[in-house]
C-alpha cells in the first residue's frame, strides 16, 4: 500500500445528465438514491465518488463501457464539469480553478493519452509531439530538440516527418504517449490507452510502458476493461460499476475479498495461482508443526506449487522474519489451481 | 383479406379529406376555391388576401429614401460597401485581361495561364488533371475567334474576387454557428431561404441595393455561394471526434489556439469541400448574374441564346462548362490532397512546383516582351465552328422537325395539358387539407400547421394560379425524371464498372450552369411546355439517379448475402431486399429532385412558360422588388414544403430500419 502523499483527490464526486441536474442534486441533500434518480429521468455518470491518487502509484480504474470510467478521469481533469464535488489536485480544488488557471495547469502538469489516440492529422509526427509545448509559446527550436528527445525515449527514431496516416496503430499510439510526455506532468492520464491496438500489439504496448514508468516513475491514472490489463500494470484498482466506485484496492484483495458478487463475478476467471500469495490462503491453526519445507508468506502460489505438490508433505508458512505463521497442504494449492467456477460462487 | 384490404386503404387516409373536397368543387363557395384578391391572368403587382409585395416595396422605399442612420440613407451604405468590391475587382481585372494603369504591366500572357495551370494540375494530382486544365487553357485560347478569350477573362476576374469572398464571409458564419447555439439556430432558416429562393428574385435587391454592373454581380453571386461553406463548417466543425478536442483542452490550448490550431485544421476536408462547392456555385451564377450587368461570358450567351444564335451560345456554353469542370476537378484534387512528407535539400529540391511555377512566371514575361503572340493568341491562330455547329443544329431541326413536332404535341395534348387542367381544378382549400392531413400522419400537429401556414402564405399572396402551374411543370418533370433516374441507378447499380461510369456522368452533368441545359430543349423543342420540362427532366433526373444508386449499394451485403442464402433470385434481391431498404434514401432523392426541379423551372422561365418565373422575370424587367421577393418565396415555400414532409418521412423510415436512432 503507497503511503505517499496525494496527487490526486476526489471527494463526493457526481455527475448526473439530466435537466438542471446541481438543483436537482441540492434538493436531494447531495444523497439521491439510485432510485431516485430513475424516477426523475437522470442518469448518473459518476455517483458519488470518493477516491485517492498517491504520489508514483499506478491507479488503474476499471469498469464495462458505460461504468462511469471515462467520465470520472474526465471530471477529474475537467474535460467535463462535473455536478458536484471537490477535486483537489496539488493543494487546490481543481473545480474552483478559473479557466486560466486550468490551462495552466493542463499546459504543464497534466499529460493524457486517448483510446483512438486522437493525433492532428495534419501534423507529423515531430509536429503532433511538439503540439503541446507549441501552445505553450515555446520557440520552434526548443521545442522541436525536447519533442526529438522523447520520440527517441518511444522509440519513434526516423519517423518524425511522417503523418498520422503513415502509421501503424501501435506506433500512432507511441506518439500518442509522446505527446503527452512532452510537457513532462506530473500527473499522466490514460484512457483506455490500449483497447483500439491488436492482443499482440497491446501486449508489446503494455510493455514499452511499464518500461517508459520505470524510467519517469509518474503518478498515473490509468482506464480500462480489460482485468488482464489491470493486473499486469496496476499498484491498485479502482472498480465501477453503474457510476460507482464498488471497490479499491490491490489485485489479490479484489480477488480475496470481493466487496459485492459484481466484483466476484469481474474476478473469477482470473488465474488465481499467479496472484494470490500462500498468506491469503495458508492455514493458521494453533498448533503448528514445523515441516522441512518452507515457504515464504508472500511468494504467489505458482511459484511454490510445484514444490509442494512433489514433496507430498504439508509446507510451513513463515514470515520475512523467519517466524512461522502458518501451513499450507497439498490440497489446497491443487484447490486454487484446479479450481472451476462454481466453488468460487 | 378484406381486414388486409381495408388496413391498406386506413393507411392512405390522408388522401381522402382531399379527394373529397376535390370532388364536391361545385358546391364549394368562390373563396374555397381560388384564393380571393388573386391574379388570374397577367398580373400587374396584385394584393392578395395579405398585401405581402406592398409591405416589402414600402419598406424597400423607406430603406432606399429615408435617412435611417441620421445622415445616409440604408441604400447609401449598402453602395458604398458594394463599392469597396472594386478594390479586389480592379486588381483581378488588370491582372486577367486589362494590364495595369498605374505600373507598366500587362495582364498575364496566355502562356503564363497555360504553363501555372498545368504545374498546378500536376501538384494537385498528376498528368491526367494537368492534360484536363490544359486543354481547358487551350480551348479558350483556339476557338477566340469571337473574343471567348476575354470574355472567359472577365468571368475568371469576377469569381477569383466571389470565391475567396463567399468562402471567408462562409467560414466565419459557420465559426459562429457552430459556436454558439442561438447563432445556428438564426442562421438554419435563413440558409433554407436563401438556398431555395429563387436567384433572379434576390437580383432585383441587389440592384435596388447595390446598383449594376460587375460589382454588383459578384455581391449577388456572393448571396447565392456562401450557404454550403457555412454548413459545411458547421458540419466540419461538430463532426471532429470528441477526442480530438479534448487533446486540443488537455494540451492546454485556449480558445483561439482550438479554432486555428485544432479545429479548423481538424476540419479541413469539410472546409475544401466548402471551397469546391463555393466555386461550382459560383459559375452556376455566371448566366443569371449577367442579368444584372455581370460582364463576362455569361453575358453573351444569355444574348446569343436571346438572338437564337445558338452555334456561337454553343461555342460559349462549351467554354463555361469546360471551366466548370476545370475548376471542379482541380478543387475536388484540393478536398483530397493530403500533405506530405519534406523532402530534404535546397529551395527547388523542397518546392519543385513552386520553383517550376516560378521559372514559368520568368520565362513567359520574357517571352511576351519579345513576341505579341504570347500575350494574346493571334487572330490568325483562332477558330471559330458556330458556322458549322448553326448548320448542323439546322439540319437536324429541319429533318427532325416533322417527329419532334409530332412527339411535342403528342406529349402537349395527352400528357401536359391535362395535368396542367387538373392542378388548376384542385381547389386551393383541398391542397391545405392534403399537405396538413400528410404533414398529420407524419409529424403530428407540429409539422401540419408549418406546412399549412406555408401554403396559406402562398394563397395569402395572391400568386395562387401561377403557383399551381409551377407546380405542374415541376410535378411532370419529376415523374419523368424519377421514372428515367430509378431505373437507371437500378442497372447501373448491379455493377462497380456501371456505378462508377453513371456516377462520373452525373458528377459531369452537374457541373454545368443551370442556364447550359437551356440550348438543347430550345434546339429541339423551340419554346414551349415541352423545352421547358425537357430542361427540368435532364436537370432533375441527377439527384434521383444518385441518391438511388447510393441506397441501393449501400445495403448491407451480409443482407444481401443472407437473402441470397435464403434462395432469392436477382429480381427478388432487387424488390424484396435493396429496393424497401434503399427507400428512405430515394425519398431524400426525390427531395432533392424536387429543389432542382424548382431551380430549373424558375430559369426555363427565360424561355417563356407561364409560371411564377414569367412574373419573376416581369418584375426584373419593372425592377418591382417586393414583387420578386414575394414570387421567390412563393416558390421557396412549395420547396420547403415538400422538404419538410419528404425528409420526415425518410427519417421514419430509417428509423423503421434501425438506420437511424
Amino acid at each position: 500500500m503507497p503511503k505517499n502523499s496525494k496527487a490526486i483527490s476526489c471527494k463526493n464526486v457526481w455527475k448526473l445528465y439530466g435537466s438542471n441536474p446541481s438543483k436537482y442534486l441540492a434538493s436531494k441533500n447531495f444523497n439521491p438514491t439510485i432510485k431516485d434518480l430513475k424516477e426523475s429521468q437522470y442518469i448518473p455518470a459518476v455517483f458519488n465518488a470518493s477516491i485517492d491518487v498517491y504520489e508514483g502509484e499506478i491507479l488503474v480504474i476499471m469498469g464495462l463501457s458505460g461504468s462511469g470510467k471515462s467520465s470520472l478521469v474526465r471530471c477529474m481533469t475537467r474535460l467535463i464539469e462535473p455536478t458536484s464535488g471537490e477535486i483537489y489536485f496539488e493543494g487546490s480544488d481543481l473545480l474552483k480553478a478559473t479557466d486560466k488557471e486550468l490551462i495552466e495547469i493542463r499546459r504543464h502538469k497534466m499529460g493524457m493519452v486517448f483510446q483512438n489516440f486522437a493525433l492532428m492529422p495534419h501534423r507529423n509526427v515531430l509536429d503532433n509531439i511538439a503540439f503541446p509545448l507549441e501552445v505553450q509559446g515555446i520557440s520552434r527550436e526548443k521545442r522541436e530538440k525536447r519533442a526529438l528527445e522523447i520520440i527517441d525515449l518511444v522509440g519513434l527514431q526516423g519517423r518524425s516527418k511522417y503523418y498520422p496516416r503513415e502509421l501503424s496503430g501501435g506506433q500512432q499510439q507511441r506518439v500518442g504517449l509522446a505527446r503527452s510526455l512532452a510537457v513532462e506532468p506530473n500527473i499522466w492520464f490514460l484512457d483506455e490507452p490500449f483497447s483500439a491496438l491488436d492482443p499482440l500489439i497491446r501486449k508489446e504496448m503494455q510493455n514499452e510502458f511499464i518500461r517508459l514508468q520505470n524510467l519517469l516513475n509518474k503518478t498515473i491514472v490509468f482506464i480500462t476493461h480489460d482485468f488482464d490489463e489491470a493486473i499486469r500494470l496496476a499498484d491498485r484498482i479502482a472498480i465501477m460499476y453503474e457510476g460507482k466506485i464498488v471497490q479499491i484496492g490491490s489485485a489479490e484483495e479484489l480477488i480475496t475479498n470481493p466487496s459485492n458478487d459484481y466484483v466476484a463475478e469481474f474476478t473469477k476467471d482470473i488465474p488465481r495461482a499467479k496472484l494470490l500469495s500462500v498468506g491469503s490462503i495458508m492455514k493458521t491453526t494453533k498448533k503448528l508443526k514445523e515441516s522441512t519445507l518452507k515457504v515464504n508468506k508472500s511468494d504467489k502460489i505458482s511459484s511454490v506449487a510445484p514444490k509442494i505438490i512433489s514433496s507430498n508433505s504439508v509446507a510451513t508458512v513463515v514470515d520475512d522474519n523467519g517466524d512461522v505463521c502458518g501451513e499450507l497442504t497439498k490440497d489446497q494449492i491443487i484447490e486454487i489451481l484446479f479450481s472451476d467456477k462454481e466453488n468460487h460462487e | 383479406m378484406n381486414n388486409i384490404i381495408f388496413e391498406r386503404f386506413k393507411n392512405y387516409w390522408f388522401i381522402y379529406p382531399f379527394i373529397l373536397l376535390w370532388i364536391i368543387k361545385p358546391f364549394l363557395p368562390e373563396w374555397g376555391v381560388v384564393p380571393p384578391k388573386s391574379c388570374l391572368g397577367g398580373c400587374g403587382t396584385i394584393e392578395g388576401m395579405i398585401p405581402f409585395v406592398q409591405w416589402v416595396n414600402n419598406l424597400i422605399d423607406i430603406l432606399r429614401n429615408y435617412e435611417i442612420f441620421g445622415f445616409f440613407t440604408f441604400r447609401e451604405f449598402t453602395r458604398s460597401i458594394a463599392n469597396l468590391i472594386d478594390i479586389p475587382l480592379d486588381f483581378t481585372e488588370a491582372l486577367l485581361y486589362k494590364g495595369f494603369n498605374t505600373i507598366p504591366l500587362g495582364p498575364m500572357p496566355w502562356v503564363m495561364i497555360l504553363g501555372l495551370v498545368i504545374i498546378l494540375g500536376l501538384y494537385l494530382r498528376g498528368v491526367n488533371l494537368a492534360i484536363l486544365g490544359g486543354a481547358c487553357v487551350m480551348y479558350l485560347a483556339i476557338f477566340s475567334l469571337r473574343g471567348i478569350w476575354t470574355l472567359s477573362m472577365k468571368t475568371l476576374a469576377a469569381i477569383a474576387v466571389s470565391v475567396p469572398l463567399a468562402v471567408i464571409i462562409g467560414i466565419l458564419l459557420g465559426i459562429l454557428g457552430a459556436k454558439f447555439k442561438i447563432a445556428e439556430r438564426l442562421l438554419n432558416p435563413l440558409l433554407n431561404i436563401l438556398q431555395s429562393l429563387p436567384h433572379f428574385s434576390y437580383l432585383i435587391l441587389v440592384a435596388i441595393f447595390c446598383g449594376v454592373g460587375a460589382k454588383a454581380g459578384v455581391i449577388a453571386t456572393v448571396i447565392f455561394a456562401f450557404p454550403p461553406m457555412t454548413r459545411l463548417t458547421i458540419l466540419g466543425l461538430k463532426e471532429l471526434s470528441s477526442e480530438i478536442i479534448e487533446a486540443g483542452r488537455m494540451n492546454g490550448c485556449n480558445k483561439w489556439q482550438m479554432l486555428f490550431k485544432v479545429e479548423l485544421p481538424g476540419a479541413r476536408s469539410s472546409l475544401m469541400l466548402g471551397i469546391n462547392q463555393v466555386i461550382m456555385q459560383c459559375l452556376a451564377m455566371v448566366v443569371i448574374a449577367s442579368f444584372i450587368g455581370q460582364p463576362g461570358l455569361g453575358h453573351d450567351l444569355l444574348a446569343r441564346l436571346q438572338n437564337l444564335r445558338l452555334g456561337q451560345a454553343f461555342e460559349i456554353g462549351v467554354a463555361v462548362v469546360f471551366i466548370a469542370i476545370t475548376l471542379d476537378r482541380y478543387s475536388q484534387a484540393l478536398v483530397l490532397k493530403e500533405p506530405k512528407r519534406k523532402i530534404e535539400g535546397v529551395f527547388w529540391k523542397r518546392n519543385p512546383y513552386l520553383f517550376s511555377a516560378l521559372i514559368i512566371v520568368v520565362f513567359s514575361i520574357i517571352l511576351s516582351l519579345l513576341t505579341a503572340a504570347a500575350i494574346q493568341l493571334p487572330k490568325e491562330y483562332t477558330i471559330s465552328i458556330s458556322g458549322y455547329l448553326d448548320w448542323g443544329i439546322k439540319f437536324i431541326t429541319t429533318s427532325l422537325f416533322v417527329p419532334l413536332g409530332i412527339f411535342r404535341d403528342f406529349l402537349l395534348v395527352y400528357f401536359f395539358m391535362p395535368t396542367k387542367a387538373m392542378f388548376q381544378s384542385m381547389p386551393w382549400v383541398a391542397v391545405i387539407v392534403l399537405v396538413g392531413c400528410a404533414g398529420w400522419k407524419l409529424g403530428k400537429f407540429k409539422l401540419a400547421m408549418t406546412v399549412m401556414f406555408f401554403i396559406f402564405l402562398i394563397a395569402a399572396s395572391g400568386y395562387w394560379v401561377r403557383a399551381m402551374i409551377t407546380l405542374y411543370m415541376v410535378s411532370v418533370a419529376m415523374i419523368i425524371s424519377v421514372g428515367f433516374g430509378v431505373p437507371v441507378a437500378i442497372w447501373a447499380s448491379r455493377k462497380k464498372s456501371t456505378t462508377k461510369l453513371i456516377l462520373n456522368i452525373c458528377d459531369t452533368f452537374q457541373t454545368f450552369p443551370s442556364f447550359i441545359y437551356l440550348l438543347p430543349a430550345v434546339m429541339l423543342f423551340q419554346i414551349s411546355d415541352v423545352s421547358a420540362i425537357f430542361a427540368i427532366v435532364v436537370y432533375a433526373s441527377i439527384p434521383i439517379t444518385r441518391y438511388t444508386i447510393f441506397g441501393l449499394r449501400n445495403v448491407p451485403s451480409q443482407i444481401i448475402e443472407a437473402a441470397k442464402m435464403s434462395g432469392c433470385s436477382e429480381s427478388q434481391i432487387l424488390w424484396k431486399v435493396r429496393m424497401p431498404l434503399a427507400f428512405p434514401e430515394i425519398l431524400l432523392g426525390i427531395n432533392q429532385t424536387l429543389m432542382f426541379a424548382l431551380f430549373m423551372v424558375m430559369i426555363a422561365g427565360f424561355i417563356g412558360t407561364v409560371d411564377l418565373s414569367q412574373e419573376i422575370f416581369r418584375a426584373l424587367s419593372f425592377n418591382d422588388g417586393g414583387k420578386g421577393l414575394v414570387i421567390g418565396l412563393c416558390v421557396s415555400l412549395i420547396g420547403l414544403t415538400a422538404d419538410r414532409l419528404l425528409v420526415e418521412w425518410s427519417n421514419i423510415k430509417k428509423k423503421e430500419f434501425g438506420l437511424i436512432k
